[in-house]
């Protein structure tokens, strides 16, 4: 076990919420074909109330900061807040950009506030795919020069590629033009429906053909035999365990002072306007709601073969409609894994069979009452 | 002999959690972990204040320790964290700290 995980398991029995993502603004000057946010400022918390909160996070323990947005550098304010977050209140600092403001002089400035990470999403190594999914052309361009100042500061980046049908060809070019620039790369196939509910940015993701041959590709999985392999049957312990840190030692804040669980997980539990951060972490009914869940509790993935090795995300199952059912894009990775059907779909298809029989048995009678009552 | 002042690395990043302190070094983002007793050497490192003098007065005075052993045992924390860029360490007093490394 890491260092970071050690505190991680005594962060969570002493219920610190270690590290948290805080949204600055959704205001973003790209127009990403997959985002789910709304851009319109509905109401951004203040400077002041920023650095209130980051106090009142401080004092909660909360050891990593990942500031994101929307774009972080749309605010005026953003280094007067990093060097609060950074000189006064020594927080490990992670900043999460589109970078296209990024030039030497701001490189520069990260690097004397000592930024730990900056994750920089990049789709394409081709401008023509990049730019056109977040539709501003050039940004490629600019978002890679910023990169080259970053490294020249010394600092750490990491390029972050989320994988769509629009790219699917390229994630190979990105982890090559990673490899040049010197700075790491991580693959996310996962799209995550709008905070509204609209689930229609999901049909952007790659099928289940594609999730298979990403999953076979060792330059992105390591060992294809151990990471396809047939789920072993789960142990008592990972059944009592909990489903990810989200709630646990974890959490999120909208740029409105809302606290929900993880940023994929948009289940109101507090806001920061109207009380303590500290507050919010150990009293909401949500909050702990969401603590209470066990993998043994979960009501169609307990039975499910890939329950103990499952990437399955209480956020977007709680987007489908319960926190503790499946997430379907989740059964999509463990299908394509190992070709073993998840419960959730084998179920999906028992009912798909029954609702056809409902369908085809009523319509005759259907019809026979509507005659009589015309 | 010459006496050792230890002060804390503004660039590093620090948080309280329980009766240790995580660190995180500015140079490479290497975590590590301070116990109760480190956590007080890290606390007390403002660079004005000699290392003797806070092993006799802030460890000595809460641990049963032999206080020559415990400066011993203070001076090699104090240089294996300058190893790392987590302290500073000068045989004279070191700049002015500000008041960061309360761990919360």
């Amino acid at each position: 076990m890491s260092l970071l995980e050690q505190m991680t398991v005594k962060a969570l029995h002493l219920n610190i919420p270690l590290s948290v993502q805080l949204d600055l603004t959704y205001r973003c000057n790209e127009r990403c074909v997959h985002c789910y946010l709304d851009h319109d400022d509905k109401g951004e918390m203040t400077t002041a109330e920023i650095r209130h909160l980051l106090e009142e996070m401080a004092e909660a323990g909360v050891f990593i900061l990942t500031l994101s947005g929307g774009e972080i550098f749309l605010r005026k304010d953003f280094f007067e807040i990093l060097e609060y977050a950074r000189r006064r209140l020594t927080f490990c600092v992670k900043l999460k950009t589109n970078a296209i403001l990024i030039r030497e002089r701001e490189a520069a400035r990260i690097r004397e506030l000592g930024v730990e990470s900056i994750q920089i999403s990049i789709y394409s190594h081709r401008p023509e795919v990049h730019d056109a999914i977040t539709l501003v052309p050039g940004s490629l361009k600019r978002s890679l020069d910023a990169i080259r100042f970053l490294k020249s500061q010394g600092l750490r980046v990491i390029m972050a590629n989320v994988l769509m049908m629009q790219n699917l060809a390229d994630h190979a070019g990105v982890r090559a033009l990673a490899a040049e620039l010197g700075v790491e790369c991580t693959l996310d196939p996962t799209i995550t429906p709008m905070m509204d509910g609209d689930r229609s940015v999901l049909s952007l993701g790659i099928d289940q053909q594609a999730l298979r041959q990403v999953f076979r590709d060792s330059a992105l999985v390591g060992d294809v035999d151990e990471f396809c392999a047939t789920p072993a049957k789960p142990r008592d312990s990972e059944l009592d365990s909990t489903p990810c840190s989200a709630g646990h030692t974890t959490c999120y804040v909208s740029p409105y002072g809302d606290v929900f669980p993880c940023v994929q997980f948009p289940l109101p539990t507090g806001n920061v306007r109207r009380q303590r951060f500290i507050d919010v972490w150990r009293h909401s009914e949500q909050m702990n709601e969401v603590r209470s869940i066990r993998m043994k509790d979960l009501a169609t993935c307990t039975s499910c073969t890939h329950v103990g090795s499952c990437t399955r995300c209480p956020g977007l199952a709680f987007m489908e409609g319960n926190m503790r059912g499946p997430s379907s894009q989740d059964c999509e990775k463990s299908f394509a894994r190992s070709g073993i059907p998840s419960a959730n779909m084998l179920a999906k298809k028992r009912g798909n069979a029954n609702l056809v029989q409902i369908r085809t048995l009523p319509h005759p009678a259907l019809e026979a009452r509507t005659g009589a009552l015309a | 002999m010459s006496r050792l002042y230890v002060a804390r690395n503004p660039k590093v990043a620090t948080r309280g959690l329980g009766d240790e302190t995580m660190i995180m070094s500015g140079r490479d983002s290497t975590l590590f972990t301070l116990n109760q007793t480190a956590t007080i050497l890290w606390q007390s490192a403002d660079g004005q204040t000699p290392l003797d003098e806070i092993v006799e007065k802030r460890i000595c005075a809460q641990f049963e320790v032999e206080p020559a052993q415990a400066l011993e045992d203070a001076e090699a924390l104090a240089r294996e964290l300058a190893r790392h860029e987590i302290l500073q360490i000068a045989q004279e007093p070191i700049g002015n700290q500000n008041p960061s490394g309360e761990a919360r």
